[in-house]
């Protein structure tokens, strides 16, 4: 489980969140939505510790992330895997040096278990035979799924996506989401995943936490979200045509 | 003063939380690779032709018939130890690795591929940079002492087939009043300005921020700051090192 407990950050004296709170479950699903510019990235990147928050704490099941000293950092981030939203693949490492990379690092293992690790997360991913491809020669959708495949690879407490839908079509969109849905739950990690795609949350978002001008304005489940009585939610859940008609007849 | 102190900042943080032993020394091998042995081939090339001009143009100035020939081998080689190997193969240096070092750093900055080693909990800078300097430290005195010996040998030849000077009086003049300290001069040299090189396209490429832009801007910066940094340390050294 992670906590987070009064989370702000400014950049140049402009506020981007302030004071967000929350809890995000143990083998759930955990989405953070809300337009663009509302600062879910910048969340999302407090939370993993790429920025640090000018206030408040992180808690990666109790222990404090935002005080701890370095080397309880690093312990604490071998055990995050992360998606980013172009992938952020190595371009100098074919994908299976790739996926490989964090046991290579962070683990003494014999190279045979690394490969026979490497392929079960390919599998699992469903890429098989690309493991001598560079990440120029792969397409987008292909790049998500080994992004993904290097953030299980060390077989992490805590999953981070962040947009793991951008730049895709509907049909891989959908192909990621259920991916990420079914590892949360297979590997029983805490996932969070950052979105502003409707079909995610609808489809794998199992606890949501909406922002709004950098503050939270609401929590709940998809079921909940349609009926939460919350304008802004309401303006960003219709937020298209269709959906508008929808709304209409609701 | 405030870049600068990101800069030292920057160079503190190459050497804390550092990987293993063995990670270095496959990432040095490879950039050494690199940066070493894919510039032989343009360093001899440039340094081969400026001694061969260096050769015409001092013959071409030396209008007295009372100056031996052989001093215009004499000049070739001052020229080429104490600067032209050194300090010009610097500035070809920085076009050349310093802006690649500059571009790919910055390019995974932008495609948060420093993001994602961060989050595996590794120190990027280290992890990163450590082996582009060492592997500069280890390859660009190699890459003089080449280029030194293409000048000089680019001179021999352009002097002996132009009939400036005969074979035997470039060899004589080249150990007319040699001093050996000149080379070590040049080496202390060419460590300070590889150094100066990595550390800074490194530096500038590693805090880009925005897009492809950016990273434009970024390789730009690197090469213009190191260029200068070279140029003013290579003042400083021979103030410190050469006056006497």
């Amino acid at each position: 489980m992670i906590k987070i407990k009064n989370i702000s950050k400014s950049f140049a004296g402009k506020s981007v969140i302030q004071g967000i709170s929350g809890e995000f479950d143990k083998g759930k699903t955990n989405l953070i939505i809300g337009s663009s510019g509302t600062g879910k990235s910048v969340l999302l990147k407090s939370i993993v510790g790429l920025i640090n928050p000018d206030e408040g704490n992180v808690y990666y099941d109790l222990r404090n992330f935002t005080e701890a000293d370095k080397e309880m950092k690093a312990e604490i981030r071998r055990e995050i895997g992360m998606l980013f939203q172009g992938g952020a693949l190595f371009d100098s490492k074919n994908v299976e040096k790739n996926v490989m990379f964090p046991l290579d690092i962070l683990t003494k293992i014999p190279p045979g278990e690394k490969l026979e690790r490497v392929n079960f997360c390919l599998k699992r991913v469903g890429l098989e035979n690309v493991n001598k491809k560079m990440p120029s020669e792969i397409s987008g959708g292909m790049k998500k799924r080994v992004g993904i495949a290097r953030a299980i690879v060390n077989n992490p407490n805590y999953l981070f996506c962040d947009e793991p839908n951008s730049g895709l079509d509907p049909q891989t969109s959908i192909l990621i989401d259920d991916l990420i849905g079914e590892i949360t739950h297979e590997f029983d990690i805490t996932t969070i995943v950052v979105t502003h795609d409707m079909n995610s949350v609808m489809g794998i978002g199992e606890k949501i936490m909406f922002l709004y001008k950098g503050k939270k304005l609401w929590e709940g489940s998809s079921e909940e979200i349609v009926n939460s009585g919350v304008e802004e939610l309401d303006d960003f859940v219709f937020s298209n045509k269709v959906k508008q008609g929808l709304k209409g007849k609701v | 003063m405030k870049g600068f102190g990101r800069y030292m900042i920057f160079l503190g943080s190459l050497i804390v939380r550092r990987e293993t032993f063995k990670t270095y020394y496959k990432l040095t091998i490879d950039e050494c690779i690199l940066i070493g042995v894919k510039s032989i081939a343009l360093v001899a090339l440039v340094a081969t032709f400026i001694g061969a001009v260096t050769t015409v143009q001092t013959a071409y100035n030396m209008v007295s018939p009372l100056i031996p020939r052989y001093i215009i081998a004499q000049v070739v080689r001052e020229m080429t130890v104490l600067e032209l190997a050194p300090t010009i193969m610097a500035i070809i240096y920085a076009g050349k690795v310093g802006s690649s070092m500059a571009g790919g750093l910055g390019t995974m900055r932008i495609t948060e591929q420093i993001d994602a080693l961060e989050v595996m909990g590794i120190n990027s800078a280290s992890y990163l940079v450590l082996p582009k300097i060492v592997a500069s430290l280890m390859m660009y005195p190699l890459l003089v002492i080449v280029a030194g010996g293409c000048a000089l040998m680019g001179g021999y030849i352009v002097g002996t087939v132009g009939d400036i000077v005969t074979p035997t009086d470039f060899i004589y003049g080249l150990r007319f009043y040699f001093d050996p300290y000149s080379i070590i001069f040049a080496l202390i040299k060419s460590f300070v300005f590889a150094f100066l090189i990595s550390s800074i396209s490194s530096f500038k490429g590693y805090f880009t921020q925005g897009g492809a832009l950016e990273v434009g801007i970024a390789t730009t910066a690197a090469v213009t700051t190191s260029i200068i940094a070279v140029l003013l340390s290579d003042y400083l050294l021979a103030q410190l090192l050469y006056v006497r």
